[in-house]
């Protein structure tokens, strides 16, 4: 991936991230937050991984964000809005970021793969990279137990959902 | 009273709502078919097209001022029809035919005679109420033009439209 | 490194090349496309309700003070020229109260689906060079991606007129949008089951050599497999097609700007060029779906015995030609076909009353989501039945 590109792309990526908690209009976070997806798709694509681009657009920005915003119309959240900031929050907020990062550095820096760089990752010469099927293959072969555990798991979830919202009716 | 109006028992092929679907399209592609074929009436294609022939007798188009077969201009400036017309569209100006005149006898006539065609509403009271049988509502229906002044028929322009027309009224007659 | 490496770093030409692309298949055939989509849609109308509709725009060389209009192009073909300048010359008006960055965004997005115009190929190949703007392996997820996006145009409009009946139409084209774009997506999956790659250039290039995925006539297609694959992949197309025109907001399921109920929907607020966009993306949105539908079902830019663009296939004598020809007549033959289904999404606007909104959720929820998952079992039967 172009060196320029990449730096445009995760620049914008954590600015509008930043801009996701910075921002007082929810709708206006909600916008960034699907901008930053953008970005990391955007990263995707630099990367050869086209269905992992797709997907996160399709799910994240194309379903999930439109729910939220969805939501966030119908409840007209003006209270945010007026809300002071909260010094101390924000104190303490930084506080635990600066102390995560601080471990973060901490961990790789002393890990003894963390100053080798990563091996070139070629494709040989003409030819593409099927990632979609290697993402299939690799997903219901290696991985089947889980993905079969993640499906009864959001099965679940629906279920729920549904006695939920069927109680409340009555 | 309120009274239970039953919904009506829909059968499978109502329920499942493509049939209907299908029948509709037949419809309407019946419609674009003939269209295509030119089979169907549609409005008359108006400047190339003009129903001027086919217009009745009794059409009320745009009034307009005749004269007699003498050349006399037949309106007296009487000014009824100015003083009947609804919109208020005609303003007559009288003016004394001179004593050397061919038709000093008639005593009056128009200096000045206008129509605006923008208040006009073509409904033929000033025809009816004509002693002299001096204002007719001709064929012509399509008055335009690009400023007001434009639209404001004198009469010049009226005698122009209406033209010579012979008989009914003698009276002025040099022979009699 | 110094700041003229770094220039010499950036692909110049690649950039160039691409933009020069995308801005010829944009200016060049999208909009124009678009446009005259617009003006089918008028006139058909009119022939579908014993009118004439608009048949005679010309240069108005009567301004200039000559006695008729100089009628350059047949039967009023100049009407999209006058209603584009119509729409540039009227005033630009934002109301009082909107919320003015997204009121100025949504119209901008709502020319989005032009961008998945860029995965599907319109022709074989010419000169060499194949038809198609972005040749990815994942063009009908890249497709789904850019019309799961579209939905924002609608719903940002919705809510930046501050209004109540555009914001109405938003929420109701968000819910419209999610319930059909799952039905949608699912009743594609047998044609993928069937070829086994979501490459749309190669779907196009199967159904070339064995018969469109609607039509198995030739090649592989003779087979029993085909043929018991053509019961799944009916229903697959009927199912698909209800989605588009749900996710194109077409009549009968055009709920988000319902004018007897919502004054104009969503564009309510909107005038002028601002509006104008919001238009061109519906019919945008309605161009793309309608390639897809070719693609998918009619085997893109193919017609049977017709050579491609490389000068394979097709009848011997014609190959007397040179290739480009073909290459053109099979991009002629893709436009052909997507006309053919824009006529056919127009004629059902003017044959279809709306849905109530209620019904409109119960049939995407309770009917064509259900029909579509059983659809991809019973595909998935079929196929493991013939392979054996």
């Amino acid at each position: 991936m172009n060196p320029i590109l990449f730096y445009l792309f995760s620049i914008l990526m954590l600015g509008f991230g930043i801009a996701v908690v910075a921002n007082r209009n929810p709708v206006a976070s909600a916008m960034s937050l699907v901008v930053s997806f953008f970005c990391l798709a955007a990263l995707y694509v630099g990367l050869d991984a086209y269905f992992l681009a797709s997907i996160q657009v399709v799910v994240y920005a194309g379903a999930v964000m439109v729910l939220f915003l969805f939501i966030i119309m119908l409840l007209d959240l003006k209270a945010e809005q007026r809300r002071k900031f909260n010094k101390l929050a924000i104190g303490g907020g930084a506080l635990v970021a600066l102390a995560f990062a601080a471990q973060l550095v901490g961990v790789l820096g002393s890990h003894p793969r963390g100053d080798k760089p990563f091996p070139e990752l070629k494709l040989p010469v003409g030819e593409s990279l099927n990632d979609l099927q290697h993402v299939g293959e690799t997903l219901f072969s290696l991985h089947t137990l889980p993905f079969q555990v993640i499906g009864v798991l959001i099965l679940v979830a629906t279920i729920g959902v549904i006695v939920i919202s069927k109680r409340e009716l009555k | 009273m309120a009274y239970i109006v039953p919904r009506p028992e829909l059968t499978f092929k109502e329920k499942a709502y493509l049939p209907s679907i299908l029948n509709g399209l037949k419809i309407t592609f019946g419609h674009f078919k003939k269209m295509m074929k030119g089979e169907t009436k549609v409005t008359m294609q108006y400047p190339e097209e003009t129903w001027d022939s086919e217009l009745p007798e009794h059409y009320r188009g745009a009034p307009t001022l005749v004269k007699d077969e003498h050349d006399r201009e037949r309106c007296v400036a009487c000014q009824l029809c100015e003083f009947i017309c609804p919109p208020r569209a005609i303003t007559i100006k009288p003016m004394e035919i001179p004593a050397d005149d061919k038709f000093a006898k008639v005593e009056k006539r128009p200096a000045e005679f206008e129509i605006d065609m923008i208040r006009c509403i073509y409904c033929g009271m000033c025809e009816e109420v004509c002693p002299e049988q001096a204002i007719f509502l001709r064929k012509d229906y399509a008055i335009t033009g690009i400023t007001r002044a434009e639209m404001v028929h004198d009469k010049a322009k009226l005698y122009e439209l209406g033209g010579v027309f012979k008989g009914l009224v003698h009276k002025w007659n040099p022979e009699k | 490194m110094t700041t003229l490496a770094f220039f010499d770093s950036i692909p110049w030409e690649m950039i160039l090349w691409a933009a020069g692309k995308s801005l010829f298949v944009i200016f060049g055939v999208v909009l124009p496309l678009v446009s005259y989509t617009v003006y089918a849609e008028r006139r058909v109308s009119a022939a579908i309700q014993d009118r004439v509709g608009p048949n005679r725009t010309g240069f108005p060389t009567t301004l200039l003070g000559f006695k008729k209009d100089l009628q350059l192009f047949l039967g009023g073909l100049g009407q999209p020229i006058a209603d584009a300048m119509k729409f540039i010359l009227k005033e630009d008006f934002t109301p009082a109260g909107v919320k003015h960055f997204y009121f100025w965004l949504a119209p901008c997005l709502a020319m989005l689906p032009l961008v998945s115009l860029a995965f599907i190929p319109f022709g074989s190949s010419l000169f060499g060079e194949k038809m198609v703007i972005a040749n990815v392996n994942v063009g009908v997820l890249g497709i789904f991606a850019v019309t799961g996006c579209s939905v924002y145009a609608i719903v940002l409009a919705g809510w930046a007129s501050n209004s109540k009946y555009p914001f109405l139409g938003g929420i109701r084209s968000s819910s419209q949008m999610i319930a059909y774009e799952l039905s949608m997506g699912l009743s594609i999956i047998p044609v993928l089951m069937l070829f086994g790659s979501m490459n749309l250039s190669d779907l196009v290039q199967y159904q070339a050599d064995n018969g469109w995925l609607l039509l198995p006539l030739w090649g592989n297609g003779l087979s029993t497999e085909r043929w018991l694959m053509l019961i799944p992949l009916t229903i697959s197309f009927i199912i698909f097609m209800i989605a588009v025109f749900a996710e194109t907001n077409r009549l009968p399921f055009d709920m988000p700007e319902s004018e007897t109920e919502l004054v104009a929907g969503y564009h309510t607020e909107y005038g002028s060029m601002k509006f104008a966009l919001f238009f061109l993306g519906e019919y945008a949105a309605m161009i793309v779906g309608s390639a897809l539908m070719v693609v998918f079902f009619f085997g893109g830019w193919h017609i049977p015995l017709i050579p491609d663009g490389n000068g394979v296939g097709g009848l011997s004598f014609l190959h007397a030609l040179p290739d480009w020809v073909w290459g053109i007549v099979n991009i002629t033959a893709f436009f052909g076909k997507v006309a053919v289904i824009l006529v056919f999404f127009i004629w059902v606007r003017w044959t279809l009353p709306r849905f109530r909104f209620d019904q409109l959720m119960k049939l995407g929820w309770l009917y064509l989501f259900e029909i579509a998952l059983a659809n991809i079992f019973l595909a998935a039967a079929v196929l493991a039945f013939t392979s054996n």
